[in-house]
């Protein structure tokens, strides 16, 4: 279905990518946001709790970020799109209740604006060191999306698309942002609301008798039912049945877990998404996420200049993984290259992939500013010179 | 000018909280990124303390895609406050161009660069409001550099300050505009001109 106009600001603005996270957010329908504003994403919430009022939403400064990520998901159950907004040190007093809402199959987006860490590390500076943590930071076996934009202009675009894969896949879906994109302000071109597609709840046709919440009759995700709408269920923390029940034993869990696994892994090709230049020919490629990506731009450039073939590879969703596309570039290329600003998170996943095919080179940084672009390049003229 | 000479023009507008730096920077990047059709990037840097103290603005503007989103050493500094000139005088390029509030900084300039200067605050005194004292300083960087044409600042300062300011507002950008091409006329920017670094005044 298309966006709701009244939550769409259509035009070109000049907004920082905080700012346009949060534009996206209404965009996408989002009507329930419930935080504890933190440096450097406060910028989302001041936005969100200044417009919502003119479209019904409902915004709440919450106690603290434990209590932000529960009302998250109570107020997903009312079927309203829902969304908190941190940074790292928020991020990881969420963590219980992620696990909860990925157990509960709670469709919602948290958005961390990454600073420095660990800790209260660097609160105005810029980091990519929670991609992990997006991944494993809460307990047990489960699966999310997580995506990572390059710009205001995507921190908008991608924030409504975070909405409707959390809703297709009933999935807590994270949203790295970064410092830098989220406190730097360029031009954003919000389309009209005709012209953005938005994936509503998928609420469930069959009657309260008939109703099982977590029945799934062949598709990734079961039908939803809004509390409140008189169906009779019952939703748990705890390994649960089709009906919602708690039930204690080994194949309930296989059942019920894997299926919270599978239906990301499965669907994997359809969920990744990333984008490729040059890759063809490369000897090089450099694999880049968030504001990481642009910087690497002109890395390959220096490194083109002084006569390397290399190509580049952005992931735009980061999580799922794009194992198929890594372990194809490492058949065919003699070094892939993994700028990111923390002491090598995401190389790790390449290196996993690559399964030693090829060399996996990290550039790491620690945090506060981006890469010097000369530094990526000299590892790319080494990269190609020694696998030569 | 920078801009016509290079593909990219880094700015620094730096000043003390409160004065409107951020505003300043974000009004001159609407304006190039809006209004006249070239991207321009802006980051506002403070630290946890910064709001009171020096802060800045910086922008990066391009025909061509910004892709690394800070600067080095800016084409231009826009320097509103003394504490903040300090901090970031010297990373002004050696042919760079200063621009400062007449009153508030006392400035040094090397051989190549280029200063202009505008009592700012002065001007946004006799308008009746000091706080429009930036917008003044934007007018004036507007004539200045010739960056950006003067109706895509006008139409992005109008877009920029909250509604019922309009009026005023325009006649502070119209009046550090015209500072400048009066000043030009009369030949009085070289009367403030300042001293050559390491050159006893």
């Amino acid at each position: 279905m298309k966006a709701d106009p009244i939550g769409v600001l259509t035009g070109a603005h000049y907004l920082d990518g905080d700012f346009a996270c949060g534009e996206g957010a209404m965009a996408a329908g989002c009507r329930f946001v419930a935080g504890y504003p933190i440096t450097p994403s406060t910028e989302v919430v001041e936005r969100i709790s200044r417009r919502f009022p003119t479209m019904g939403g409902t915004f709440i400064q919450m106690e603290d970020e434990l209590a932000s990520m529960a009302a998250v998901v109570g107020g997903s159950w009312t079927g309203t799109k829902s969304m908190t907004v941190t940074s790292g040190p928020g991020f990881s007093l969420m963590m219980e209740n992620i696990g909860l809402a990925a157990m509960m199959e709670t469709p919602c987006v948290v958005v961390n604006v990454q600073r420095g860490g660990p800790s209260t590390g660097l609160p105005t500076m810029v980091g990519q060191a929670d991609v992990m943590q997006a991944r494993w930071g809460s307990h047990g076996d489960y699966e999310i999306i997580a995506m990572s934009p390059q710009s205001p202009q995507e921190a908008f675009d991608l924030t409504i698309e975070a909405f409707n894969l959390s809703e297709i896949y009933r999935v807590p879906v994270m949203f790295l942002m970064d410092e830098i994109v989220g406190h730097m302000t360029e031009r954003v071109v919000i389309p009209p609301a005709d012209e953005i597609e938005v994936v509503p709840r998928a609420l469930t046709g069959k009657t309260p008798e008939e109703f099982e919440p977590y029945q799934i009759n062949g598709k990734p995700t079961p039908e939803f039912a809004r509390a409140g709408d008189g169906y009779r269920f019952h939703t748990t923390g705890l390994t649960h049945d089709e009906r919602g029940y708690p039930e204690m034993s080994v194949e309930c869990q296989e059942r019920c877990v894997r299926r919270l696994l599978e239906k990301i892994t499965d669907n994997a090709d359809r969920i990744v998404r990333f984008e490729e230049e040059a890759t063809d020919d490369a000897e090089v490629v450099v694999v880049t996420y968030g504001i990481t990506a642009r910087v690497a731009r002109l890395a390959i450039d220096m490194a083109r200049r002084r006569g390397v073939k290399v190509g580049s590879v952005r992931l735009i969703v980061i999580w799922p993984f794009a194992e198929k596309l890594i372990r194809e570039l490492a058949g065919k290329v003699r070094a892939l290259v993994v700028p990111e600003i923390n002491y090598g998170q995401l190389v790790l996943e390449v290196e996993r992939c690559a399964a030693g095919k090829c060399a996996v080179l990290p550039v790491s940084h620690g945090g506060g500013s981006v890469h010097d672009p000369a530094v990526i390049a000299e590892v790319i003229v080494k990269a190609a010179a020694e696998a030569a | 000018m920078a801009s016509a000479a290079s593909e990219r023009t880094e700015i620094r507008i730096t000043g003390f909280g409160g004065q409107g730096v951020v505003l300043a920077g974000h009004i001159i990047g609407h304006a190039c990124a809006i209004n006249a059709g070239m991207n321009a990037t802006m980051i506002q840097s403070f630290g946890p303390e910064a709001r009171g103290s020096a802060c800045s603005s910086t922008l990066a503007v391009s025909k061509s895609e910004v892709l690394y989103p800070y600067i080095g050493r800016p084409d231009i500094l826009v320097a509103m406050s003394s504490e903040g000139y300090e901090k970031y005088r010297d990373e002004l390029k050696d042919d760079g161009t200063l621009i400062y509030e007449q009153d508030l900084v006392q400035p040094r300039v090397k051989k190549g660069q280029r200063s202009s200067c505008v009592p700012s605050t002065r001007i946004a005194e006799s308008l009746g409001r000091a706080i429009v004292q930036n917008i003044v300083m934007v007018g004036f960087f507007g004539a200045v550099t010739g960056l950006v044409p003067r109706e895509a600042l006008s139409e992005a300062v109008l877009h920029s300050v909250p509604p019922g300011t309009e009026k005023l507002n325009l006649s502070a950008f119209d009046r550090g505009f015209e500072y400048f091409e009066e000043a030009v006329r009369q030949s009085v920017l070289e009367v403030h001109r300042p001293p050559l670094e390491g050159v006893p005044a």
